[in-house]
């Protein structure tokens, strides 16, 4: 075919002009891409830098130590020990089912444990470690070591957990820690992100939870580069969490326990508290608990046996618990009439062995009557009528003051759950309450305790110790918060004439020292030591009409939740006191017979700092303590050496 | 003039053609492909395996083919520009019913020694066939509307087989390029008014087809179009791609991070980094600078090849190294859109960088055509 050539050149030249067009265009589109790229690259920079640092950079929390716990001597109450767990690299394992078959030949694993690990498996991906096993022992965990090389994938990891080497004894005071859980977080506020590490253990109750701001310490962050499926591949940098601080405490775990062994399983709260600084020395409320079953989460038959027992294992009767203070209170209304002047030091009431007040009959506990009772005696041999007399003389709100002033009814503030505030009633605190009004005999029945009147064992030390110092002493639980000693509870003298005092106080004295008076048996013998004291017995129950007339049925042929609660408070020593002692025992009888012999054990073994010679006993009794001692002191060795070795 | 009217003697012949080679071109695709290896170097984490040695001996062969393929003089490669066509159509029937399925579409044929996608094929094979028929076709008859009509089937029939993989953007990549070799062959330009407004009206019918019964393009490739226009709605999903990809070459910056320091690629958040993805991590490590080197490379490949084929007097030849430049600038034009997120991703490689292995052979061999042209052009006769 032969073609004109000049068509051609025609041809040619078109398509010359549409190729230079053609390439113009592409020039063009690559001068837009040239500027698309200087969009991103250049103008953009900045803002893609920094998302490619997020795409890269994670942060992961370094948790931190928890704050330690020491009693007043630097012994350790609340410890960090190192837990171990199981974990397992799936990629690395190759075979996970026969690693954990050739594992669970070594150690026992839980079939629960392993079915979470599997579910877990199953969805993250295969570089991250699962874990098999949590609270390994050493031993297991050192088996596993040991076949390390037969066992690809699987680590023996350790973390920290909280330990309480006192077991029982401190229970109440300190309370626990637990894994935050997700009702916890819905209280906060703002959850720091360190509790969202799983596991992470923060206090529940008691002292753990209330000094939970300064247990916890600050947590450290390592960061770390993460590929696109999250796999670490280096550490970048790190920077180490704040430990928690260490508190000391103002108790002595040595005479801590002393008290809880001396409560034994009987249902009951006792008190020790230094009469000059108000250092609370022994807190216990029996029958206690083993904190660390809580640590890792308790098995529900292990609570349930808790919370089904009828003595309450659980509540700490030493604060939330309240009770009517019985006898114990007739200090209170004796010193309200001595300064309000209602009656004299040396003046008597005459006690036929009741007190007819608005109609009704008050009887005194003895029924055939004290006769001629001054302060002393009505102290010494606790005659109630006595007090209805100066009671009512004196009125209700002005006894109610006193009992402020000596710490009844006040809400003292200490690091524990639930301070009970306790009750001292008023005319208007019933009427507000129950919108009725106070009666005369509402009075009588608060003039020795009982009626609205309650009080929690606290309040009754340190009632006790503000009566022997006279000074508005406060208690104090916190001797020191990572090293820096925290204020003395000594406290200013009270608005109270030291001669109503020293009355009360010497009545006190022949409780305990007087043939006569309701603690006789209960006196230390040391003339240096003798201590005063006062008993209270009070009711759960009213005495019917019915049952005075069949003759009031002995405590011992009651059911145990109606029996009298037995109360005793003291301190010691008379002259110079020391230390001052609260005991409640519950449904325990009387106070002379269950609380004053338990107050007087526990004041010895305070004040001899340690097992006091048989020679601080009454002659009478000496053969019988030798026996309780050596009860005891077998009873105390029983619990774990190592866990009581570990001083600080 | 036609290579008919060619003085034999003017051409060079034997091993003398080797002088004759477009060197500077050569020497650009070497570097093109040296860029490649070094990315890929990068993205193996600072090693030759698993695809800076088996992109070098391809590179090897590819180049081997080329300097064979420039060797034929160019009336040959007219002349089996028919053949050429028709095989690939074969390939491409074969690859339906013998395919293997890679990232939900069947494009490839296990050839022993390589996987052959078909397609690749195509794209050549189409160039050389429009070339061939409009250096046959008598210019005056270019515009007319049968003669219109033949070429633009001869353009839909691989288009419609290659979409049917489904690989929408090898299809779109085949109707730019042939309509190209249309535009420069002198067809009126109402007729490419026309195809365009008509794009448009299809486009619009497309969108208006989706989700009912006749719906015309599959889910994904909606999906796709989705992500292309709002990244953001899914960004651990379908619009991952994209904006890791952007996150890549933003945070490159002037002057890039360094070699082998892109966070982005080396710790994987980039998705297809050796291949599709691959000038993301070039300008993550490179930069503005890096980048803007390389696309500058490229356009030198073209007007190195817009020069020749205007230097060439014959028509096949101009035409056919038009329609090579315009497919090689498709190719990194798409595929520079795509990262840089000015176009859906549509899964086209940046040639002769990406890792892969019958796209950069093909194109070897279509550079081998453009050398054959240079080399085999009409000379002044020496009288």
């Amino acid at each position: 075919m032969k073609r004109n050539p000049k068509d051609l050149d025609a041809a040619h030249g078109k398509m010359t002009r549409r190729a230079l067009f053609l390439g113009g265009l592409q020039l063009a589109f690559a001068g837009g891409l040239a500027a698309r790229m200087r969009y991103l690259q250049v103008d953009q920079a900045d803002e893609f830098r920094l998302l490619a640092e997020e795409n890269r950079i994670n942060i992961r929390l370094l948790p931190p130590a928890r704050g330690q716990i020491f009693d007043r001597n630097g012994l350790i109450i609340a410890q960090n020990s190192p837990s171990y767990r199981i974990t397992v690299v799936p990629e690395d394992a190759g075979d996970v089912e026969a690693v954990i078959a050739k594992l669970s030949s070594l150690v026992p694993l839980d079939p629960e444990d392993l079915e979470r690990a599997r579910t877990e498996m199953r969805r993250s991906p295969p570089f991250l470690p699962i874990t098999l096993a949590d609270q390994i022992g050493w031993e297991d965990i050192s088996k596993v070591a040991v076949n390390a090389p037969a066992l690809p994938g699987v680590t023996p990891e350790v973390g920290l957990t909280r330990v309480y080497p006192q077991l029982g004894d401190f229970a109440h005071v300190i309370g626990y820690v637990g894994p935050v859980s997700d009702y916890d977080l819905s209280k906060m506020e703002d959850p720091e992100p360190v509790l969202m590490i799983p596991r992470f253990q923060i206090g529940k109750v008691g002292f753990e939870a209330k000094r939970e701001d300064v247990l916890r310490g600050k947590a450290g962050a390592k960061r770390v580069e993460v590929n696109a499926t999250g796999r670490v591949m280096r550490e970048l940098d790190r920077r180490e969490g704040i430990s928690g601080a260490d508190m000391q405490l103002t108790i002595d775990a040595e005479l801590q326990n002393y008290v809880q062994a001396r409560l034994g399983r009987e249902s009951a709260a006792a008190v020790v508290i230094d009469c000059e600084d108000g250092d609370i020395r022994a807190i216990c409320s029996s029958p206690s608990f083993d904190p660390n079953l809580f640590v890792r989460g308790i098995s529900v038959a292990d609570y349930r046996m808790l919370t089904e027992d009828n003595y309450r294992p659980l509540s700490n009767k030493t604060v939330q618990g309240t009770y009517p203070p019985g006898s114990t209170f007739k200090m209170i209304t004796a010193l309200a009439a001595l300064e309000n002047g209602v009656v004299g030091p040396e003046e008597t009431v005459w006690c036929p062995g009741h007190l007819k007040v608005a109609g009704r009959r008050f009887h005194c506990w003895k029924r055939a009557g004290h006769g001629h009772v001054d302060l002393n005696t009505s102290l010494k041999r606790s005659c109630d009528v006595y007090y209805y007399d100066v009671a009512i003389k004196t009125g209700i709100d002005k006894i109610s003051e006193m009992a402020n002033l000596f710490g009844l009814g006040i809400k003292h503030d200490l690091p524990m759950s639930a301070v009970a505030q306790g009750i001292t009633p008023t005319k208007e605190w019933k009427s507000s309450s129950y919108g009725k009004d106070w009666l005369i005999g509402d009075t009588a029945n608060a003039s020795i305790g009982q009626g609205y009147m309650l009080a929690s064992p606290l309040q009754l030390a340190v009632m006790s110790a503000r009566i022997a110092t006279g000074r508005s002493v406060t208690p104090r639980l916190l001797k020191s918060l990572d090293g820096v000693e925290q204020p003395s509870g000594a406290g200013e003298p009270l608005p109270v004439s030291e001669n109503s005092l020293r009355m009360v106080r010497r009545g006190m004295y022949s409780v305990s020292n007087d043939r006569r008076g309701t603690a006789y048996r209960s006196r230390i013998a040391p003339k240096e030591m003798e201590m005063a004291g006062k008993t209270g017995t009070s009711q759960v129950r009213n005495i019917t009409a019915a049952e005075r007339a069949a003759g009031v049925i002995r405590n011992e042929d009651l059911p145990w939740e109606r029996r009298d609660h037995a109360l005793f408070v003291c301190f010691a020593p008379y002259d110079k006191p020391k230390y001052a002692v609260a005991v409640v025992v519950e449904h325990g009888g009387g106070g002379s017979k269950a609380a004053a012999p338990v107050a007087r054990d526990v004041m010895l073994q305070a004040l001899y700092n340690g097992t006091p010679p048989l020679e601080a006993y009454p002659k009478a009794d000496r053969s019988r303590i030798k026996a309780q001692q050596e009860r005891l002191e077998r009873e105390r060795v029983k619990r774990p050496l190592g866990s009581r070795s570990s001083r600080a | 003039m036609s290579y008919l009217e060619y003085h034999a003697k003017s051409t060079p012949t034997g091993l003398r053609k080797v002088l004759h080679l477009n060197w500077g071109l050569t020497l650009l695709l070497i570097t093109v492909s040296s860029v490649g290896f070094l990315m890929l170097y990068s993205v193996a984490g600072g090693s030759f395996s698993p695809w800076v040695e088996p992109q070098v001996k391809r590179f090897a062969l590819g180049l081997s083919v080329m300097f064979v393929v420039a060797m034929i003089p160019i009336w040959f490669w007219r002349n089996i520009s028919v053949l050429a066509y028709l095989g690939s159509l074969a390939l491409l029937v074969a690859v339906e019913l013998f395919g293997t399925v890679g990232m939900g579409a069947q494009r490839w044929i296990d050839i022993g020694f390589m996987r052959l996608q078909p397609s690749e094929v195509t794209k050549i094979a189409l160039v050389m066939l429009l070339a061939a028929y409009y250096d046959w076709l008598p210019a005056e008859k270019t515009s007319r509307p049968l003669w219109v009509l033949l070429p633009v089937i001869l353009i839909l029939v691989p288009t419609a087989l290659v979409l049917k993989q489904p690989d929408l953007g090898t299809s779109i990549l085949l109707m730019a390029a042939g309509g190209g070799v249309m535009f420069l062959a002198g067809v009126h330009w109402a007729y490419f008014v026309a195809v365009i407004a008509a794009g448009v009206g299809l486009v619009s019918a497309v969108f208006q087809s989706r989700g009912t019964e006749w719906q015309l393009l599959k889910d994904y490739q909606f999906r796709r179009i989705d992500t292309f226009l709002d990244p953001s709605q899914d960004p651990l999903g379908a619009g991952y791609h994209i904006t890791q990809s952007k996150i890549a070459l933003g945070s490159g910056g002037w002057s890039g991070r360094g070699f082998m320091q892109g966070t982005q690629s080396r710790l994987n958040f980039l998705p297809e980094k050796h291949t599709d993805f691959i000038f993301t991590t070039l300008a993550e490590e490179f930069g503005f600078i890096g980048g803007v080197t390389l696309l500058s490379i490229y356009m030198l490949i073209i007007v190195f090849c817009i020069a020749s084929a205007i230097a060439a007097k014959d028509r096949f030849s101009s035409l056919v190294i038009m329609g090579i430049a315009i497919t090689f600038f498709l190719f990194f034009a798409v595929n520079m859109s795509m990262v840089m997120g000015l176009a859906p991703v549509v899964g086209v490689p940046l040639p002769m960088v990406s890792y892969g292995g019958s796209a950069m052979l093909v194109l070897l061999g279509a550079f081998g055509i453009v050398q054959s042209a240079h080399i085999h052009r009409p000379r002044q006769a020496s009288r």
